[in-house]
């Protein structure tokens, strides 16, 4: 057993290595491919394509060996999943323009109706008399043990294509998901471009039939792209990472596989696909959970540490001592006293402030320069809302409070350069009470 | 709106406040009219939208499309771009089909009509105002590259160059928009609703905006909803009820009883507008 696992993944196995890099190659040019589906919000339709190619499987099959054919040949297989598959696919599209049944509900109706068609046609192809037809269902769910070497040379030049194709056509594929309506007003063929598109998810949809399955296969084209944007804003990044994220997936599906053949390798690659996706929901720096939660927490930490510095503040201002109590803090702005304490003790360790005789506080260096500039941001926008925006000074104070956290250094002088004009000394005063000496009165509001 | 099995099948009757020139409809349009409509009617499936419109934009304008909603305004924009079939009537850009003339034109769209959670830039969609200048297969050029970064400035989103567009505010978004338009450097601009949605701050800048389009002799469409402020922003209005009420000069033809035609029975916004027409006077 250990031998065996060793010998695949160092791909000493001839046969393994071609299967690893047709299936790899699929990967990539599904994930590839795949980002413009989703992001074209066309998730479902790949699956009732893919759906839709079994009746053509299965009537190719039928058709060359009434030819006297072995039907084996994947090529034509595959010609008549394409078939099949873009007959669906034109359904679909012509039940949404021209009848009034909705576009779920027509997704629906096409992958049942021509999966349905598919397996009756199975049924009925089984029972010819001398026809072993038995390797059909690795179609639906996909087995790479039984690609031949030629099947995975054909799978990966038409992956390389796809991928070529979308290379090539990234910018124009970038602004039809975008934006369509001001592609078309650009003048580019929208409905021609958006074909190509489909008809490149089908191309990739009828290759993977043999190692994915037709029931998966639409997993490999959405769980790569939305892994990757976990990970990115970008699009070109998303298109690489995703294409990665299918070559792994697949690669790494399809050498499991070669382990235990007799688990359907579909189901594999899907499962190996969708482990990097869990690691990216939980970790993805764009939206996993884990650097959300951790930035949200950081954000509350921060916006607590400023309230306690601008508190600390302004009672100094009112008392005009250089120190403070915490009992004051307290009483003023209603806070629990636990919460003071701890909020105080961890701005001790950060060295923004320090403990006097007497249990009294004052900041040190670092915590003076940091409460003033708090202050100042605070004041600032205080002010910009009073006299840029239509909100009454009573509502000011609480909105500040929020958005004075997430002001950048950048805001923070464009303000100041507005209020330069009307409000000569720095920082401000607090405008809607009017009871803050330390700037020399000049507060003209 | 569900009144309209009885309105005249016929050409509606020049309303008197047009100005002079309009008098036997659709024979006075000029070769040199940045957009020509000829009798252009529009229907979504059986229902009828956009009626026998019929009229010329005059060049370097800031013109405002004024209606009641479901007049058809948008619809209007986007028959002008060839975005739905016209069912009769044709669209001219400065006596030309719009096939040959899409250079010229500048698009800005609805906001909600994209998704903002879309992988980009605000540079990425800025530069895809470029995109038809561009061309096929090819990357953008260090020149494209350098007008979007001039866009972006014109709109004074150059330090938001490289934020992914969710993070946008609503504000933000419109001039986006508005930059990627510029981009291309159009003759004529064709914007639906770009002040929805917008803090007046924006709203503010906005205007500056398309008065300098103006000034600098281009010709700006907006699909507009607020009737306090149209007098003030635009100089030309068109009154839109699924056919033209009226359209003309601000000054002429915006006037209480043009909007009574257009809103209809629509008290409140009427009442709205009178005090804005008041205010005016």
């Amino acid at each position: 057993m250990l031998e065996e696992l060793w010998r695949v993944f160092t791909f000493q196995d001839y046969n393994t290595r071609v299967v690893m890099a047709g299936t790899g190659l699929l990967g990539l040019a599904a994930g590839v491919i795949g980002v413009f589906l989703v992001l074209r919000k066309r998730a479902l339709l790949s699956d009732a394509v893919s759906h839709a190619t079994l009746p053509g499987v299965i009537l190719a099959f039928w058709a060359s060996i009434a030819l006297g054919m072995t039907g084996r040949s994947l090529p034509v297989l595959l010609s008549g999943a394409a078939l099949t598959g873009l007959l669906g696919m034109v359904t679909v599209v012509a039940l949404r323009r021209w009848s009034p049944i909705k576009d779920d509900a027509a997704l629906a109706i096409v992958l049942s109706v021509f999966f349905g068609a598919g397996i009756a046609l199975f049924g009925m192809v089984q029972q010819i008399e001398g026809v072993h037809a038995a390797g059909l269902t690795d179609f639906i769910y996909g087995k790479t043990a039984s690609m031949l070497i030629s099947d995975t040379v054909i799978i990966g030049i038409a992956a390389l294509g796809v991928c070529g194709i979308a290379i090539a056509l990234f910018k124009e594929f970038r602004l039809l998901c975008f934006d369509e309506a001001f592609a078309a007003v650009q003048g580019w063929p929208t409905l021609r471009l958006d074909l190509l598109l489909m008809g490149l998810i089908v191309l990739v949809t009828v290759i993977g039939l043999q190692a994915v399955g037709l029931i998966l296969i639409v997993a490999l084209l959405i769980i790569p792209p939305v892994t990757a944007r976990l990970w990115t804003h970008r699009l070109a990044p998303m298109a690489a990472l995703s294409g990665m994220f299918g070559m792994l997936g697949a690669g790494t599906g399809s050498a499991v596989s070669a382990l235990f053949e007799r688990l359907p390798s579909g189901a594999l690659i899907v499962l190996s696909a969708s482990a990097f996706f869990f690691v990216s929901l939980m970790l993805g720096t764009e939206g996993g959970l884990l650097p959300r939660l951790w930035r949200r927490a950081r954000l509350r930490r921060r916006i607590r540490r400023q309230h306690l510095l601008r508190r600390a503040w302004e009672l100094r201002e009112q008392t005009g001592k250089r120190t403070f109590s915490a009992r004051g803090l307290v009483a003023r702005h209603a806070w629990h006293p636990v919460v003071a304490a701890l909020e105080l003790r961890s701005a001790r360790r950060a060295g923004l402030v320090q403990r006097i005789d007497g249990g009294r506080w004052e900041f040190t260096p670092a915590g003076e320069s940091e409460a003033s500039r708090a202050v100042r941001n605070h004041r600032l926008w205080e002010l910009y809302l009073i006299t840029h925006a239509d909100v009454a000074p009573s509502h000011v104070d609480s909105d500040a409070d929020r958005i004075e956290h997430v002001l950048d250094p950048d805001m923070v002088a464009e303000l100041e350069e507005l209020l330069a004009r009307e409000q000569e000394d720095t920082p401000p005063p607090s405008p809607h009470r009017l009871e803050t000496p330390t700037n020399g009165g000049g507060n003209g509001r | 709106m569900e009144t309209r099995t009885d309105r005249p099948t016929t050409r509606p009757a020049v309303p008197e406040h047009r100005p002079a020139p309009a008098s036997p409809a659709g024979t006075d349009h000029s070769p040199n009219a940045p957009i020509s409509i000829h009798d252009v009617t529009v229907a979504y499936d059986r229902k009828p939208v956009l009626w026998d419109v019929d009229l010329d934009v005059p060049e370097g304008r800031l013109v405002g499309l004024i209606g009641p909603n479901g007049a058809g305004k948008s619809t209007l924009l986007k028959a002008i771009l060839g975005l739905v079939p016209v069912i009769s009537g044709r669209v001219a850009i400065y006596g030309k089909p719009l096939s040959k003339q899409r250079k010229l034109l500048g698009y800005v769209p609805q906001r909600e009509s994209v998704d903002w959670d879309f992988p980009v830039t605000v540079r990425d969609v800025v530069q895809m105002g470029l995109y038809g200048q561009v061309g096929w297969f090819r990357r953008l050029r260090r020149e494209h590259v350098r007008r979007a970064d001039e866009a972006l400035e014109r709109v004074g989103m150059t330090d938001l160059a490289d934020r992914q567009i969710s993070q946008l505010s609503g504000g933000q978004q419109q001039r986006v928009f508005l930059a990627r338009a510029l981009a291309q450097d159009a003759q004529i601009y064709l914007m639906d609703e770009p002040f929805a949605g917008v803090d007046s701050a924006t709203e503010k800048s906005i205007v500056a905006l398309l008065h300098d389009l103006r000034n600098a002799g281009r010709t700006v469409v907006c699909v507009h909803h607020d009737l306090q402020t149209v007098a003030a922003y635009f100089d030309y209005v068109i009154l839109l009820n699924m056919r033209v009420v009226t359209h003309g000069a601000t000054a002429d033809v915006y006037t209480e009883e043009n909007l009574r035609k257009t809103y209809g029975g629509q008290l409140t916004l009427l009442s709205s507008a009178a005090t804005a027409l008041a205010q005016r006077h």
